[in-house]
């Protein structure tokens, strides 16, 4: 049986593993029992910030400690992130200051909240601003060591979390393949590459199965960095393939299939196909339906594999 | 201890260096930062524990120009403080220049908040007086902010946290000349009881005169003594406030004499010719 656990639970169980530093902080805007930061405030309140429901707000008092030599930890839901997108744009990655949003409850995965709590758009915002990086990995473990990694980066972070379990994929894996910026491969197959983020990496690993039993033989990449982006590892698994899939519960417009069609547009011109949320909002469903509805789970993961192979 | 009369004639100084930068880019704000500048002189010259040789010292009383358009007031008394020298004030609104159009903690030293997108100051002061008391220090935080900036719902927002924080390290000086960028704030957005207002929000309040330095220095001296909670001082100011023909004008927000204009207002400021 596969063990389940969201992404967010890694997320929290990070920052309890980086307390020891006392530089670490963490900031709030109401939903620390949602993004997991709560561990850390029980543990550690007087390094805990409330800041209400107040995410514009709650950025820029990070900004503040940050340039006091604080290393602040940000939460609060994806979608919420956004409206404080220009504090993060003005008031973080301008001066530079390593300030840490988490957005968790991600995509159309989060499921029943519907369309005004799915954010599918986070990743393309972000990944437009200068000095950000940009993570959304696929499983908790992936996340907490990631997490970890981000408390001695020297530059501010968006990265996504989910809300609801997906399989684990990196217990048997040793975390030093974790890296910030680096791709993991997860299967090597010659036929097709499907590039995938966060809750489509297991779909993907599961679309690579189907495949295999029609005989095709699927690459599957974990691109947990969305920015900056793997490109060697692009440039690898497209010379290798010759066809490739990009998959990710987001938009196809910006996200990860944004960042791979414009790298292949200067370099190889390989056919791509993007699986994705194309181009309109969600609804109230459980994350399967919604994987179904939008056309991002394994089965439609397998047609756009097909059709890209056909364009070789 | 400095004097009224000294600050006085510091801040003419300063008024001839706005003039000077704003006439010199063609561009620029001058009425904000006209009625900002006695505050930040007498800020500057009796309270902020800053060295002007060592800007980045860790420990160092922080400034935040939360209304950063009035940059020339600011870069007026950096020069006047020795942070930056008058020479570096032609640099402002120039390809490369350390006077950026709106003060920049990356390229002015002294300058600790990259502003220029109103609404912002004041929460990013409250991660400096908040990481200021995880430190145990007693260093203190200012932020100015406009009147026209309150208008932005995110102040509230910081003006809420900061109280139920208890942040008596937090001190805002609010710049109350009447006039934003359109025109009079009475037209643009009324704001009514501006006091009762942050009094309600579980603020300190004190009202002073912007443009006595008595006054001004008792402010200060009542943000000193008020610890028990963030605190503000509501500074009546006149836009333009030295040049007579920007003062209470709408016009002079953001724009610039022309030759005629410039040599008025260096008379006006006792420049001899």
């Amino acid at each position: 049986m596969t063990k389940m656990e969201a992404t967010r639970d890694g997320y929290g169980q990070a920052l309890l593993e980086l307390a020891d530093n006392e530089k670490i902080v963490v900031l709030e805007a109401d939903l620390g029992k949602s993004t997991k930061s709560l561990h850390f405030r029980k543990a550690h309140p007087e390094r805990t910030v409330s800041c209400g429901i107040g995410e514009q707000n709650m950025l820029l008092v990070a900004a503040g400690m940050a340039a006091s030599g604080y290393i602040p930890f940000a939460s609060t839901f994806a979608i919420f992130t956004e409206r404080a997108f220009e504090q993060m744009r003005n008031g973080v990655a301008r001066p530079n200051l390593p300030v840490h949003l988490c957005g968790s409850h991600g995509g159309t995965h989060t499921g029943t909240d519907g369309s005004s709590a799915q954010s599918i758009e986070d990743l393309a915002i972000y990944r437009t601003l200068p000095n950000v990086t940009v993570i959304h990995p696929s499983d908790s473990v992936s996340t907490r060591v990631l997490t970890k990694q981000l408390a001695s980066s020297p530059s501010p972070s968006y990265m996504r979390t989910a809300r609801n379990k997906t399989p684990v994929l990196y217990d048997d894996i040793g975390e030093d393949v974790i890296q910030i910026g680096k791709g993991i491969e997860l299967k090597n197959g010659s036929d097709v590459a499907i590039i995938a983020c966060g809750v489509l990496v297991s779909e993907a690993l599961k679309a690579a199965d189907l495949l295999a039993e029609e005989g095709i033989h699927a690459t599957v990449v974990d691109m947990h960095t969305i920015k900056p982006l793997d490109a060697n590892l692009v440039d690898a698994v497209s010379e290798r393939c010759g066809s490739l899939v990009t998959a990710e519960d987001h938009s196809i417009i910006g996200g990860l299939g944004g960042a791979v069609a414009e790298h292949l547009s200067t370099t190889s011109g390989t056919p791509l196909e993007r699986v994705g949320v194309n181009d309109r909002f969600g609804e109230s469903g459980q994350a399967h339906e919604m994987l179904e509805l939008m056309g991002l789970n394994a089965a439609h993961i397998v047609l756009a594999a097909k059709k890209s192979i056909s364009r070789k | 201890m400095t004097t009224a009369d000294e600050l006085r004639e510091v801040a003419r100084k300063c008024r001839v260096h706005i003039v000077d930068m704003v006439y010199r880019a063609q561009a620029g704000h001058p009425g904000g930062s006209l009625s900002e500048i006695d505050l930040l002189t007498a800020l500057y010259k009796t309270q902020l524990n800053v060295r002007p040789s060592e800007p980045k010292w860790e420990d160092r009383d922080r400034f935040i120009l939360s209304k950063g358009h009035a940059s020339p007031g600011m870069y007026a008394i950096l020069a006047e403080m020795g942070f930056i020298t008058v020479e570096d004030l032609e640099s402002y609104r120039v390809l490369g220049g350390i006077c950026q159009g709106h003060v920049d903690m990356k390229w002015c030293p002294g300058v600790d908040f990259s502003a220029g997108s109103l609404g912002m100051g004041l929460s990013f002061g409250m991660g400096t007086a908040i990481a200021a008391r995880l430190d145990g220090s007693n260093r203190q935080t200012y932020v100015m902010l406009g009147d026209g900036e309150i208008q932005e719902g995110s102040v509230w927002e910081a003006a809420m946290a900061s109280a139920h924080h208890e942040l008596g390290n937090l001190n805002v000086i609010l710049d109350r000349n009447r006039i934003q960028n359109d025109d009079f704030c009475e037209t643009q957005m009324r704001m009514f009881d501006i006091p009762a207002k942050w009094k309600a929000f579980g603020w300190n309040v004190m009202e002073i005169d912007g443009h006595s330095m008595e006054s001004i220095v008792e402010g200060l001296e009542f943000l000193g003594q008020s610890n028990d909670g963030p605190s503000i001082l509501i500074a009546q100011t006149v836009k333009g406030k030295g040049i007579s023909y920007m003062e209470d004008n709408p016009s002079f927000h953001g724009a610039a004499p022309n030759d005629e204009q410039y040599a008025q207002a260096m008379k006006e400021l006792g420049v001899s010719a």
